[in-house]
């Protein structure tokens, strides 16, 4: 006897529970009650309330970042679909897999402005990977599993199914995941064996190299940086990682230079500047990273290896383009063994380390420590880090001075315990990928570390953070400014502070207790590590909020339009080198 | 400066709804070029969809539209006609000239010798229809400007490559 037909609605959930999903963000509306019917009536299905569809998505993108698996996002129609579009396109830059279902009005009411009516396909196009209109109950089951399939495979990515009210109603079949085959998007994982054997001949010759990893890396999964890891080590060469990339290289180990790009350190920069051989792996040359474009690495050959053939050639034209995942590229090149990667020039290895050493003792990222009256946001985030070390520590942030603060202070050791906002720099990402990661990871310590610009714009998921008693702590760097503008008005405007001064700042303490947090407001370095101690014994939600010098730059920097040997390193370079006109234009 | 070139690229799609909004999202959110684009289904069978896309561009932004266009989940082939032999390319326009007199009897004369056909008149007025590259066909219409051009609806180039070998 068939099975009665499951409904629309029954299917989603069907095709999510099918699909391994254990955790949805959404949030309800008219468009998706059927829905919201359906998960009533089970238990396989876990579903976070938001507070606005936008922490739905980042609060996703913190748990499918931290966990290697797709997350899922439920919103309704119309504005519910618009509110999720920051969070989509954040998802895209960042290369975070999420499925995002959103609601829509029945197939007879679109494009009748109806209420709540979206052109939600429309609008997402570009701020997705790909997306979905079901117009027919009998395709639904094969979307669902197909936009799983799309957002995971390849370079990950969001992906929308959008769902007519109608068609959630209407009884149709069901496929199960094994039996849904896309018709042709099949990414090259598999590399060119030639290239790989080219590849491991340019590292044996190479006398300055230098290894570039990025979020690529993170994507392919822990093998792929075990692997990046073993190769760096075995050939003994530098290495540098991007703002996404931080965790794929232990930060420990010597081989480990820092963060590369604008506010990455001296030493990468130099080396980056100054190698003869460049090896990116998963990383996209971002303007972050490579400066003026006509000064990028000039003497260098590039290899790029990159599952995303439209990253390659995009912005730096490279000698050797690699397509495939990054972790299979890695295996394959090991599988050259040590004596076929290993040059013979140990003279030269030796000479580019020591001037490595010589970049490395300027220090960069030194600050001044004798102030006794005023915390350093440095300081904070050095204190922050040492007192959560051989802790399960997992670290989100918002968008700013303190993000690059955070990426340069925090040392991470494994993948998958840095989440932030790279790409789309969306201010506002922190606190709800923090509620996401602690949602997949229930007795780790997660902290979002924000900035008080920030953290106000999605302020309200403190809400969720409570109704679900997650101990998300919040560190605050408040230094009263929207930092990073303030700091580019002071060397691009004439320290011109045009609204980057925010009068009106919350009582966070308050704040955090009218969520039901703990909160704690701190001005003396003295107490810094008490707070932070308290921070961490709380067993709930804990806003800790530091204030910190309102007049603390981030450096190093390359300022804009400058390349990596132009870097400033403190505040005493501002003077000397000024920001170009064509720099002034770009962002 | 690297040398701006035209390339004609063919691009074999999934006949879905938004498959041509997508192609064309990609060329104007990337600022890349369009100088025509034609797109109708060729196999019904399986759903299959071809455009074919004139555009221009430096070498390093050609290689960035193929790589962009491949990326997009339902397109499933592409092929740069420019880079990859010899091919054809044909565009068909309908011009329509309106003129009396010495004008009304040059037109009709310059339109034998290109080729077009004649498939409406009145007499005021020729609609010519003519095929060929889009080089030819802007030679007639400059032609036909001084004498009563007042209307050109073109298809946009369609372009396949010589020989046996298939998409």
């Amino acid at each position: 006897m068939p099975a009665e037909p499951l409904s629309g609605a029954e299917i989603v959930i069907k095709a999510l529970v099918d699909q391994g999903v254990d955790v949805v963000f959404g949030y309800p509306g008219g468009a998706v009650l059927p829905i919201y019917d359906a998960l009533f009536k089970q238990n396989a299905l876990r579903h976070i309330l938001v507070r606005h569809e936008q922490g739905a998505v980042h609060a996703a993108e913190g748990y499918a970042r931290s966990t290697g698996r797709v997350g899922v996002v439920l919103v309704t129609s119309g504005p519910g679909a618009t509110n999720a579009v920051t969070g989509l396109t954040d998802a895209l830059m960042d290369s975070v897999p999420i499925v995002c279902l959103t609601g829509q009005v029945p197939t007879h009411l679109i494009g009748n402005d109806a209420f709540q009516e979206a052109d939600t396909t429309g609008i997402t196009r570009p701020c997705t990977k790909h997306n979905y209109l079901v117009k027919d109950v009998r395709e639904l089951a094969r979307m669902l599993h197909e936009a799983f399939y799309v957002a995971k495979s390849g370079r990950p990515g969001p992906v929308v199914v959008d769902l007519p009210k109608d068609i959630l109603f209407s009884p149709g079949p069901y496929s199960p995941p094994e039996e849904v085959r896309h018709k042709s998007y099949r990414p090259q994982l598999r590399p060119d064996p030639a290239r790989i054997t080219q590849a491991v001949e340019m590292i044996a010759r190479a006398k300055r190299p230098l290894f570039y990893g990025g979020g690529g890396l993170i994507n392919s999964g822990p093998k792929a940086c075990a692997c990046f890891a073993e190769l760096v080590r075995l050939t003994d060469a530098p290495c540098t990682l991007t703002l996404m990339g931080l965790g794929a290289f232990p930060a420990a180990d010597p081989h480990f230079l820092g963060m590369v790009g604008m506010h990455g350190t001296y030493e990468a920069n130099l080396a980056m500047h100054g190698c003869d051989l460049m090896v990116a792996v998963g990383s996209r040359f971002d303007d972050r990273v490579t400066g003026r474009l006509n000064a990028f690495s000039p003497g260098s050959k590039k290899i790029h290896i990159d599952i995303d053939p439209s990253s390659i050639n995009k912005n730096v034209r490279v000698d050797l383009p690699i397509i495939g995942d990054v972790g299979e590229a890695l295996t394959a090149m090991l599988g050259a063994g040590p004596a076929a990667l290993r040059g013979n020039d140990s003279a030269a290895r030796g000479e580019w380390w020591r001037a490595i050493e010589a970049w490395r003792a300027r220090d960069c990222l030194r600050y001044d420590r004798s102030r006794r009256d005023l915390i350093k946001p440095q300081y904070a985030i050095e204190r922050l880090y040492a007192l959560t070390r051989n802790r399960d520590v997992y670290i989100t942030t918002e968008v700013g001075q303190h993000q690059m603060w955070a990426a340069q202070f925090f040392k991470f050791e494994e993948p998958k315990r840095w989440m932030t906002s790279g790409g789309l720099g969306t201010m506002g990402y922190g606190l709800p990928a923090a509620m996401g990661v602690q949602i997949a990871h229930p007795d780790a310590l997660v902290i979002d570390i924000a900035g008080e610009a920030s953290i106000l714009m999605n302020i309200q998921e403190m809400s969720t953070i409570s109704q679900y008693r997650l101990p998300v702590k919040v560190f605050i760097i408040n230094n009263q400014y929207m930092g990073m503008v303030r700091q580019w008005q002071e060397l691009l405007h004439g320290g011109r502070y045009s609204e980057s001064y925010t009068a009106a700042l919350p009582n966070f303490v308050k704040l955090a207790d009218a969520f039901g947090a703990v909160g704690r407001r701190i001005e003396d370095p003295a107490e810094l590590d008490d707070a932070i101690r308290e921070m961490l014994d709380t067993d709930r939600a804990f806003i800790l909020d530091v204030a910190v010098d309102p007049a603390e730059n981030c450096f190093p920097m390359i300022p804009s339009g400058a390349a990596h040997n132009e870097m400033l390193l403190g505040p005493e370079d501002e003077a000397e080198k000024p920001v170009s006109e064509e720099g002034m234009v770009l962002v | 400066m690297t040398e701006i070139e035209r390339h004609t690229i063919a691009v074999l799609v999934d006949n879905e709804p938004g498959v041509l909004a997508r192609v064309i999202g990609l060329f104007s959110g990337r600022g890349y070029n369009i100088e025509s684009l034609t797109v109708a289904e060729v196999d019904r069978a399986n759903g299959l969809s071809r455009i074919t896309i004139v555009t221009t561009g430096t070498p390093m932004i050609i290689e960035q539209i193929k790589a962009q266009l491949s990326r997009l989940v339902p397109v499933h082939k592409i092929r740069d006609l420019t880079d990859e032999g010899p091919f054809v390319e044909r565009e068909m326009a309908l011009i329509k000239v309106a003129s009396k007199g010495d004008s009304r009897i040059e037109s009709l004369r310059l339109a034998d010798i290109f080729r077009a056909r004649v498939v409406d008149s009145t007499t005021e007025s020729f609609v010519f229809e003519m095929t060929g590259s889009s080089e030819k066909l802007n030679a007639f219409i400059t032609l036909m400007e001084p004498l009563g051009l007042v209307e050109i609806s073109r298809t946009g180039a369609v372009a396949i490559s010589r020989g046996p070998a298939s998409f």
